[in-house]
């Protein structure tokens, strides 16, 4: 059963953006998606899976979305919509009997903007990723009820406002897709970097992070930021196996074993980067890949090329500026030119609200002020860190450290 | 698909006005939407100092007070209905509209259909 789901994982994800934009009501849409894959999980293994399974399904899901409206005396002014709708033809299916492709509808549907900032990428990963409300929930660590609640409030909305099934045209698409980038980037940093909870990556959350990229990749090939997200991911995501412990601690770039990095995906991510960065000016997510990249190539910490790493840091900022880049090239700037060249940048960033409760900022300028062996500024900005560090293993990694620069203080007084 | 569009002013100049929206933007916008054929209906609000709060209390007592003087900073100035046939035509509209410039918005409602 559970591999028959799997199987009916990624013709749901198409049934449901097909019928979304037919009905215009994605509620409706995913009752009789169920209902149709329920069915074909009842007759195909007695009939035989028929010639054309998407045009099958489309045509029994259309028809249970038909009796459902005559049944619902709500719906009885969209009955003569429908009734024009069915004197259409079915959707053609192509060739090899796939239904097209409307899921790319969706995915700007399910980010739109009028859609509240946290519900966005709950109903992309309901909706294109095929994950239960159960699963949404875990993934968004918030009780199922809860999150069910938020996708009953996000279908209501589209439903209501009339939200459209429709991709950008091409004078609005550069104001609309870093709306859906952004919706698979928060699934995916989430998943790289839990934000609470006893584990430091959710693997999983990651996967479906890229899986949703591939997808969109393969929609919107000419689309050089979606190939530079892709990209970033692959190149992040390659590192999973090495950045944590057995005991499931957070083990830094500079201390990871580079062997057990994944080759192949950095490969993959390598060859999608060039895409990205060639043919015009970079945007900010090719840039971030092309760091990633960087990172990924060199064969040990030392060998890093910093002096490319800021100057990439430079064009991001330069793109894209926010406080969170400008610690991380300060952070770069520290290994090209020390750590005092470093710290000086990260002091100039102490007025910023967004990094006075970002745990990353206090951790760096610690470690910092620690190479530097200013240890009671150092344990101070240690404590920050702890304070604001949100996952276990995020809080243990500075313990640690807190704990190294307090015996750095007592050898130093001894 | 109707949607009210209301109209929240923004920062007033001394003369009352919404900076950065001249009268000239306002008659353009409203040629355009008009010319378009989607309105419904359209008005622009008097001076808020001339509005009148009612309340009628369960014993059916009526209650008449001056005002409601704004105490956020944006003051309802006036609406557009708009038919429509979806969410992002209704926002297109709404960012056309000189009363999304200048600090102000505009808020976009459905109309409940029933």
């Amino acid at each position: 059963m559970d591999q028959v789901e799997e199987v009916f994982r990624e013709e749901r994800g198409r049934l449901l953006a097909a019928l979304a934009r037919r009905f215009g009501d994605l509620d409706l849409a995913e009752e009789v998606t169920s209902e149709a894959i329920e069915a074909a999980l009842v007759r195909w293994p007695v009939d035989g899976v028929p010639p054309n399974p998407g045009g099958w399904l489309m045509t029994t899901a259309r028809r249970k979305a038909v009796d459902r409206l005559r049944r619902d005396q709500v719906y009885a002014a969209k009955l003569a919509v429908l009734q024009v709708e069915a004197d259409r033809a079915d959707p053609v299916p192509s060739a090899d009997g796939a239904l097209a492709d409307e899921r790319l509808e969706l995915f700007f549907t399910c980010a739109h903007p009028a859609l509240a900032a946290e519900d966005r990428g709950a109903l992309t990963l309901r909706c294109l990723a095929g994950l239960s409300t159960p699963e949404v929930a875990r993934a968004f660590l918030v009780p199922t009820a809860t999150m069910a609640k938020r996708i009953v409030r996000a279908k209501t909305k589209i439903r209501g406002a009339r939200i459209p099934f429709r991709v950008p045209g091409p004078d609005e698409l550069p104001e609309r897709l870093p709306g859906v980038l952004q919706v698979i980037y928060s699934v995916f940093t989430e998943g790289y970097a839990a934000s609470s909870g006893p584990y430091l990556q959710r693997l999983d959350l990651a996967e479906e992070a890229i899986r949703l990229a591939r997808i969109l990749h393969r929609l919107l090939p000419a689309e050089r930021e979606v190939t530079g997200l892709l990209a970033l991911m692959l190149l992040v995501h390659a590192r999973r196996d090495a950045r944590s412990n057995p005991a499931g601690g957070l083990v830094l770039l500079e201390d990871q074993d580079r062997s057990r990095w994944d080759r192949e995906m950095i490969a993959e991510g390598s060859e999608l980067v060039v895409a990205a960065l060639t043919g015009g000016p970079a945007g900010p997510y090719a840039v971030q890949a092309a760091i990633a990249a960087l990172h990924d190539e060199a064969r040990d910490f030392a060998s890093t090329d910093w002096s490319q790493i800021v100057a990439l840091y430079d064009v991001l900022i330069a793109i894209d500026p926010s406080p969170v880049v400008a610690l991380n090239r300060a952070a770069a700037v520290a290994m090209r030119d020390g750590a005092e060249a470093g710290l000086a940048l990260l002091d100039e960033l102490s007025d910023e609200p967004r990094l006075r409760i970002y745990h990353p900022y206090a951790l760096a300028r610690a470690d910092l002020l620690h190479r530097l062996n200013r240890l009671p500024e150092a344990t101070t900005a240690y404590k920050q860190a702890f304070e604001l560090a949100g996952s276990e293993p995020e809080r243990a990694h500075v313990r640690d450290r807190l704990d190294d620069c307090r015996r750095a203080v007592q050898d130093s007084s001894a | 698909m109707k949607y009210l569009l209301l109209i929240n002013a923004g920062e007033l100049d001394v003369s009352g006005g919404v900076v950065g929206c001249e009268p000239e933007d306002w008659m353009r916008f409203d040629k355009e939407i008009q010319d378009a054929g989607v309105v419904v209906a359209a008005e622009s609000l008097a001076d808020l100092v001339t509005a009148t709060r009612v309340q009628v209390a369960n014993d059916g007592k009526r209650t008449v007070t001056d005002g409601p003087y704004a105490e956020t900073r944006e003051v309802l100035g006036g609406f557009y209905v708009v038919d429509v046939p979806d969410l992002d035509a209704a926002l297109d509209w709404a960012a056309k509209c000189p009363g999304s410039r200048g600090g102000g918005s505009v808020v976009v409602r459905p109309v409940a259909e029933f």
